[in-house]
């Protein structure tokens, strides 16, 4: 019951589109401050804005309520070193995360996450976030602290780096001692709907199931002061302008670029269908710098489906589950618990290499397992009830297993990390990598347009969109308040609407969905796992021939096709700034996973600096920033947080 | 008389993320609105179940399911190749949720 072929055989006539539709209408709203996206970062953007007294209005192309890779729920507040227990300096701990990705990495956006999260999640817990044990569930479990009852995941020493050197995973590796107490255990699924609260409560405009399209510069100039931004809503294909002299982008990553596969599920948070980049390739539009946009690695998932990966190691960051092979024999670390600090991902290649010659020589059997049932039940309630349960999506996979009788005491689940996780070298994953290059406000070099959270150039996860959010949400307030409304283009926004509307005046052609294909198509050929000048020529070559020929034939017959339609001709746009960032980059990289055959050296000194791309009237500008461009990590933050407050009052 | 059959294209597939149960759903379309991709719309008719319109975009985040406010009325639902598996510690079976 509930499919749409059920319903057309009992109604006789399949259903109408339930909204009314709008194409061609337009809402005009103002504010001092606009967001772009709602999930995380956005959130707490418009929350931090509000606060300071701007009105705020927060466009949001699904439900605020669950949208974003953080709707459903989280289970680490990571990167907290400022809090109580933490065995690491807040600065120090800064450089060694930044540091930790290899110098590309956005070290402006990890100082904020590092200097504030703790903040940030203490406000969290004002709002009626929990984020401690405050049931005494958990009274016992590795990393609970008794007095403030947080608890920390053991896993994180104090030695930093997520993939340490020789001697991981040794015996005595991670011993209590060492733990550096900088990622919360916490109950993340509360967390979105009272994001949507607070927004509401402070006053916060919210337009659900508005999807941003542009923003405006003063004077229709591209690299202009911002005046405002567009959208479009997604049921009724109204278009919606609203002008302030502040925008944030807080979007989704784009991890769509190179995969795209609905009919076989091979998406999740990191690459489900809002990860298009379009918040980037607005910044680029309106003349934003952008940086790393060459940097790909590849696609842990693109031959399974995602569930397998939580399936294969139970928590998301198979934290504490003895992986064991079908006799029961522990497989060689690190791959996980908390004496050896163990990852998520696969282990290092030596230790792959062993294990697959093990698999044929049969000192391994498959398949393997996460063994809950050898754990001390205390730390399996706390792996399965809490850290499922409260992650992004878990949840279903504990309350389905349950219903099937599963049993954390007793069984160990099917694992598939040594199976699924090993790439198809041609599907790459630009997430976590380029995007849109602040200042220390977190605005970019066009005047008022701020990013935050994935949308920075930088690793996302739930604590840096947070901080992040929060802090670009005050810096905007404070800045539109000495700016005032400027002058909005009607041309700009004519032409905006007409882009937009395009794909609805079309009745047949191409679909959103072929476009997409074949736009991965090109990347995974063009720009995989090897690149050359002559590759990446063709791959711009191929995308200018599918803009040229099938975007005039792109048809929506409705506003959703109409969103997913727009989301596509962002991911045209969002290729060519990559493959136009390849071609510039002459060297490999392995920190970008970036291998050219015509230039095999890796990082030769004259080449390792960001590689930053704007456009001045649609031309491309190239510019070298050094690595480290942000200064003082310590000293910057201070010299531009004089005022910072702490913990919101009120 | 035979049932009278439509011609309509391919169904999509995975074509059904949840499973909804008429007698109990009460159509508030709650996961209309927690839905972050819009697989679902309103029934027409008011007070019926939603009707799945774009389960292929779905990525399984189960919102739906976890926010539905009727007990029982919208039970998330594997697809095949998705259905985790596990070894009863105790007999040794390979099982799978169902």
């Amino acid at each position: 019951m509930g499919t749409w072929h059920e319903y057309l055989k009992t109604e006789g006539a399949p259903p109408e589109w339930p909204y009314p539709i709008k194409f061609g209408e337009e809402t005009e709203l103002e504010a001092d401050v606009v967001v772009l996206g709602g999930g995380i970062a956005g959130c707490w953007a418009a929350i931090s804005a509000a606060r300071e007294g701007a009105k705020v209005v927060l466009m949001e192309k699904g439900d605020v309520r669950r949208s974003g890779a953080g709707g459903p729920g989280c289970d680490h507040w990571c990167n907290v070193p400022a809090n109580p227990h933490s065995r690491v300096d807040p600065d120090e701990w800064a450089i060694e995360e930044m540091e930790s990705l290899g110098d590309f990495s956005n070290g402006i956006g990890i100082e904020i996450q590092c200097r504030e999260d703790y903040d940030t999640l203490l406000e969290m817990e004002q709002m009626g976030g929990k984020i401690r044990d405050t049931d005494d569930e958990y009274v016992g479990v590795e990393g609970r602290y008794d007095d403030t009852k947080f608890m920390f995941s053991p896993r994180y020493s104090v030695d930093g780096k997520l993939a340490p050197g020789e001697g991981w995973g040794g015996p005595g590796y991670n011993p209590p001692e060492k733990r550096n107490n900088t990622v919360i255990r916490i109950w993340g699924t509360t967390f979105k709907p009272i994001l949507k609260k607070e927004c509401r409560r402070r006053g916060v405009q919210i337009l659900d199931r508005v999807m941003a399209t542009s923003i405006l510069n003063e004077n229709g100039e591209q690299g202009a002061r911002v005046v405002g931004a567009t959208g479009i809503n997604v049921r009724t294909g109204e278009f919606v302008i609203v002008k302030a002299p502040t925008v944030i982008i807080s979007t989704a990553g784009a991890g769509h670029i190179w995969h795209m596969d609905t009919e076989h599920g091979g998406i999740s948070t990191m690459y489900s269908r809002n990860q298009c980049g379009d918040g980037t390739v607005m910044a680029w539009r309106a003349g934003a710098r952008v940086t790393m946009m060459e940097r790909n690695m590849p696609n842990r998932f693109s031959g399974g489906l995602k569930h397998k990966w939580y399936t294969g190691g139970a928590d998301a960051s198979y934290e504490n589950v003895p992986l064991v092979d079908a006799a029961g024999k522990v497989l060689p670390a690190p791959t996980q618990g908390w004496a050896d600090g163990g990852v998520m991902f696969s282990p290092n290649a030596k230790v792959i290499a062993d294990l697959r010659s093990g698999i044929r020589d049969g000192r391994y059997k498959l398949p393997f397992f996460g063994d809950f049932g050898a754990m001390k039940p205390e730390e399996a309630h706390a792996t399965w009830d809490l850290m499922l349960c409260e992650e992004s999506t878990t949840k279903v996979m504990v309350d389905t297993m349950e219903a099937n009788g599963f049993d954390k005491n007793r069984d160990a689940v099917l694992n598939y990390t040594f199976i699924e996780m090993q790439p198809s070298l041609q599907y790459r994953d630009p997430a976590g990598g380029g995007g849109i290059m602040t200042d220390w406000d977190l605005m970019t070099n066009v005047e008022g347009l701020y990013a935050a959270g994935m949308s920075t150039f930088s690793p996302g996860d739930h604590s840096y969109a947070a901080a992040t959010g929060r802090y670009a949400g005050r810096k905007a307030a404070a800045l539109a308040k000495k700016l005032g409304q400027g002058k909005v283009c009607r041309g700009q926004i004519d032409a905006e609407k007409e882009r937009v509307l395009a794909p609805t005046k079309r009745s047949g052609g191409i679909d959103w969905k072929e476009l997409n294909f074949g736009l991965n198509r090109a990347m995974q050929y063009f720009a995989g796992e090897f690149k050359n000048e002559e590759l990446l020529k063709l791959g711009l070559e191929e995308i200018g021939r599918i803009e040229q020929y099938a975007v005039p034939q792109l048809y929506a017959l409705d506003p959703h096709k109409l969103m997913r339609s727009l989301e596509d001709l962002s991911i045209i746009e969002y290729a060519k700034i990559i493959l136009n960032a390849m071609r510039e980059r002459k060297c490999s990289s392995p920190k970008l996973g970036f291998e050219r055959l015509d230039y095999p050296q890796a990082d030769p000194a004259e080449e390792k600096s960001y590689l930053a791309l704007h456009q001045v009237n649609g031309e491309i500008v190239f510019e070298r920033i050094p690595i480290r461009y942000w200064g003082n990590m310590k000293e910057q933050y201070e010299a531009h947080n004089p005022d910072y407050a702490g913990v919101f009052k009120g | 008389m035979a049932e009278k059959v439509y011609a309509i294209p391919n169904v999509q597939t995975p074509s059904m993320p949840v499973r909804i149960d008429p007698d109990k759903c009460v159509g508030c379309n709650t996961c209309v609105e927690t839905c972050q991709i819009d697989v679902f719309i309103p029934n027409p008719h008011r007070g019926k179940p939603p009707i799945i319109l774009h389960p292929e975009e779905c990525w399984y985040c189960g919102c739906c399911a976890n926010d539905c406010p009727t007990p029982g009325a919208l039970q998330f639902n594997w697809p095949l190749p998705l259905k985790p598996r596990w070894r009863n510690g105790e007999t040794g079976e390979v099982l799978q949720v169902r």
